[in-house]
């Protein structure tokens, strides 16, 4: 069975509230709590991108995984906020791990689900026998215009998983993808900002997508709600995964521990993923995870995974997600708008 | 476009300022930061090994940058520490965060981050800065 050696996450440590923005563009805070279901968001440091969020969280999985970086044989990182267009991410943090040069590495982007895509990549290469280990990244520092809904929550954050086929923390025992060409988010080459379709982004675009991949994986494996622990949805704002997972027929219990969003928001391509880490930090061998990713354009990437014994073993090396997410300092409009360059100088 | 750094010099660097890898004397057991090749103290006697420093250390001292050299500009005030390694050896280092936190005596680990960039069409070049612990 192909699966998780080991896992870790990274946040940045600064915070911008709903309240601290809303005061800038006239907007009712608690209106946009209430709407979004989110009360701050993580903002990374002027020194903090892609390709550093990326290793520290791979660092994570390293020590969980417990094995010798030389024999990883594929690294993948999926994002929208690669530092360079051209000059891959993961060169760096495969030098940065010693990872290497014995290793296939490429950049990946398809929205927020470019992370989970590198999961299925890795487990393809895993099955096949082509490599023993492969880690698969997902990690943003995502950007909303200024005054755009997008500006709060748009955030940073990161979760590695190094995949391989024994001594595994969670098995993964299917995985299933949903694509069509939806266009309800996108970012044209050159430009600082994405642009969305409003409205459009929710019924056609995240809940299409996101509803069909979780009911395909579970009818395919003849599984219903009631036999997962946890569900993990993307989390775009606060409000669409429990509205997803109640459709789904999915309780409030079940989806709770995911649901990073409400603390740090929405971490494109580390956002599923941070939700699984969150659920792996305190998941009891046997319980079985549903987890599904969404990536605007459009498509949606669904895993179910079985967690094992050796979590209790390696879950305390390395730091938990939730460590990060209470590690905190908030910032003010000024200080976020240099941090993020929105000063022109 | 104003200075360059030279794109060779840091990747020949790049090991140590990504993992704070230094050398060691297997002979006499001296450690070194930036990397030596030859031992100061038993010179052609000595046996030089690879050594990864654990990042962990202290702030012995340090100054608060306010006017940066070209590159630099946009991460004032930024403070530049001299650190004791835990395993003794004392290197020089950028503190990330607030400068008002920035105390001698304080504990500190390494962490990874971009360390400067050619302008917005250059190289970025990442390594080794410290972050104060609790």
């Amino acid at each position: 069975m192909v699966g998780i050696v080991g896992y870790g996450s990274y946040v940045p440590r600064l915070r911008i509230s709903v309240e601290e923005i809303a005061k800038v563009w006239g907007e009712n805070p608690e209106g946009i709590k209430k709407g979004l279901n989110i009360t701050e968001k993580s903002v990374p440091e002027l020194d903090e991108d892609t390709i550093t969020i990326s290793l520290e969280a791979a660092r994570n999985a390293l020590l969980r995984a417990e094995i010798n970086p030389r024999d990883i044989g594929a690294v993948y990182i999926g994002s929208e906020s690669h530092p360079y267009a051209v000059k891959p991410s993961g060169t760096v943090v495969a030098e940065a791990l010693g990872v290497g040069p014995d290793v296939n590495i490429v950049d990946t982007e398809f929205a927020c689900k470019a992370g989970t895509s590198c999961i299925i990549l890795n487990m393809g290469l895993v099955k096949a026998g082509y490599i023993k280990y492969g880690l698969a990244i997902g990690a943003d520092t995502s950007q909303g215009r200024p005054g755009d809904m997008l500006e709060y929550t748009a955030a940073a954050g990161g979760a590695a998983f190094i995949i391989g086929n024994k001594d595994l923390v969670a098995e993964i025992e299917d995985w299933y993808s949903f694509t069509t060409d939806t266009s309800d988010f996108w970012r044209r080459e050159g430009q600082d900002y994405p642009s969305h379709g409003a409205r459009f982004t929710g019924k056609p675009a995240y809940f299409k997508h996101l509803l069909s991949s979780t009911n395909n994986i579970m009818e395919k494996n003849n599984l219903k709600p009631e036999d997962f622990k946890h569900v993990v949805l993307h989390m775009p704002n606060g409000k669409f995964p429990l509205k997803a997972a109640k459709t789904l027929g999915f309780s409030s219990d079940q989806i709770r521990q995911s649901m990073i969003v409400c603390k740090i928001g929405n971490c494109y391509s580390g956002s599923s993923v941070l939700g699984l880490t969150n659920v792996l930090d305190i998941a009891e061998p046997g319980d079985k995870i549903l987890m599904t990713s969404y990536g605007s354009g459009a498509g949606s990437d669904s895993f179910i995974i079985n967690v094992t014994d050796r979590i209790l073993k390696v879950r305390d090396k390395a730091k938990k997600t939730e460590d990060y997410m209470n590690n905190k300092e908030n910032i003010n409009y000024g200080m976020y708008a240099r941090l993020r360059g929105k000063l022109k100088v | 476009m104003g200075h360059r750094s030279s794109i060779p010099l840091y990747w020949r660097l790049q090991k140590s300022k990504y993992n704070l890898v230094g050398t060691k004397c297997k002979t006499c057991g001296k450690l070194y930061f930036p990397p030596r090749q030859l031992c100061s103290e038993c010179r052609r006697k000595g046996e030089i090994e690879d050594f990864s420093f654990s990042g962990k250390g202290e702030i012995i001292s340090f100054t608060v940058i306010r006017a940066a050299p070209e590159g630099f500009e946009k991460y004032t005030p930024y403070a530049i520490a001299l650190i004791k390694l835990e395993e003794g050896e004392v290197i020089s280092g950028q503190i990330v965060g607030d400068v008002t936190k920035v105390e001698e005596g304080k504990k500190v680990k390494s962490v990874f981050r971009r360390m400067h960039e050619d302008g917005k069409d250059g190289v970025i070049f990442y390594g080794v800065k410290f972050q104060l612990v609790g």
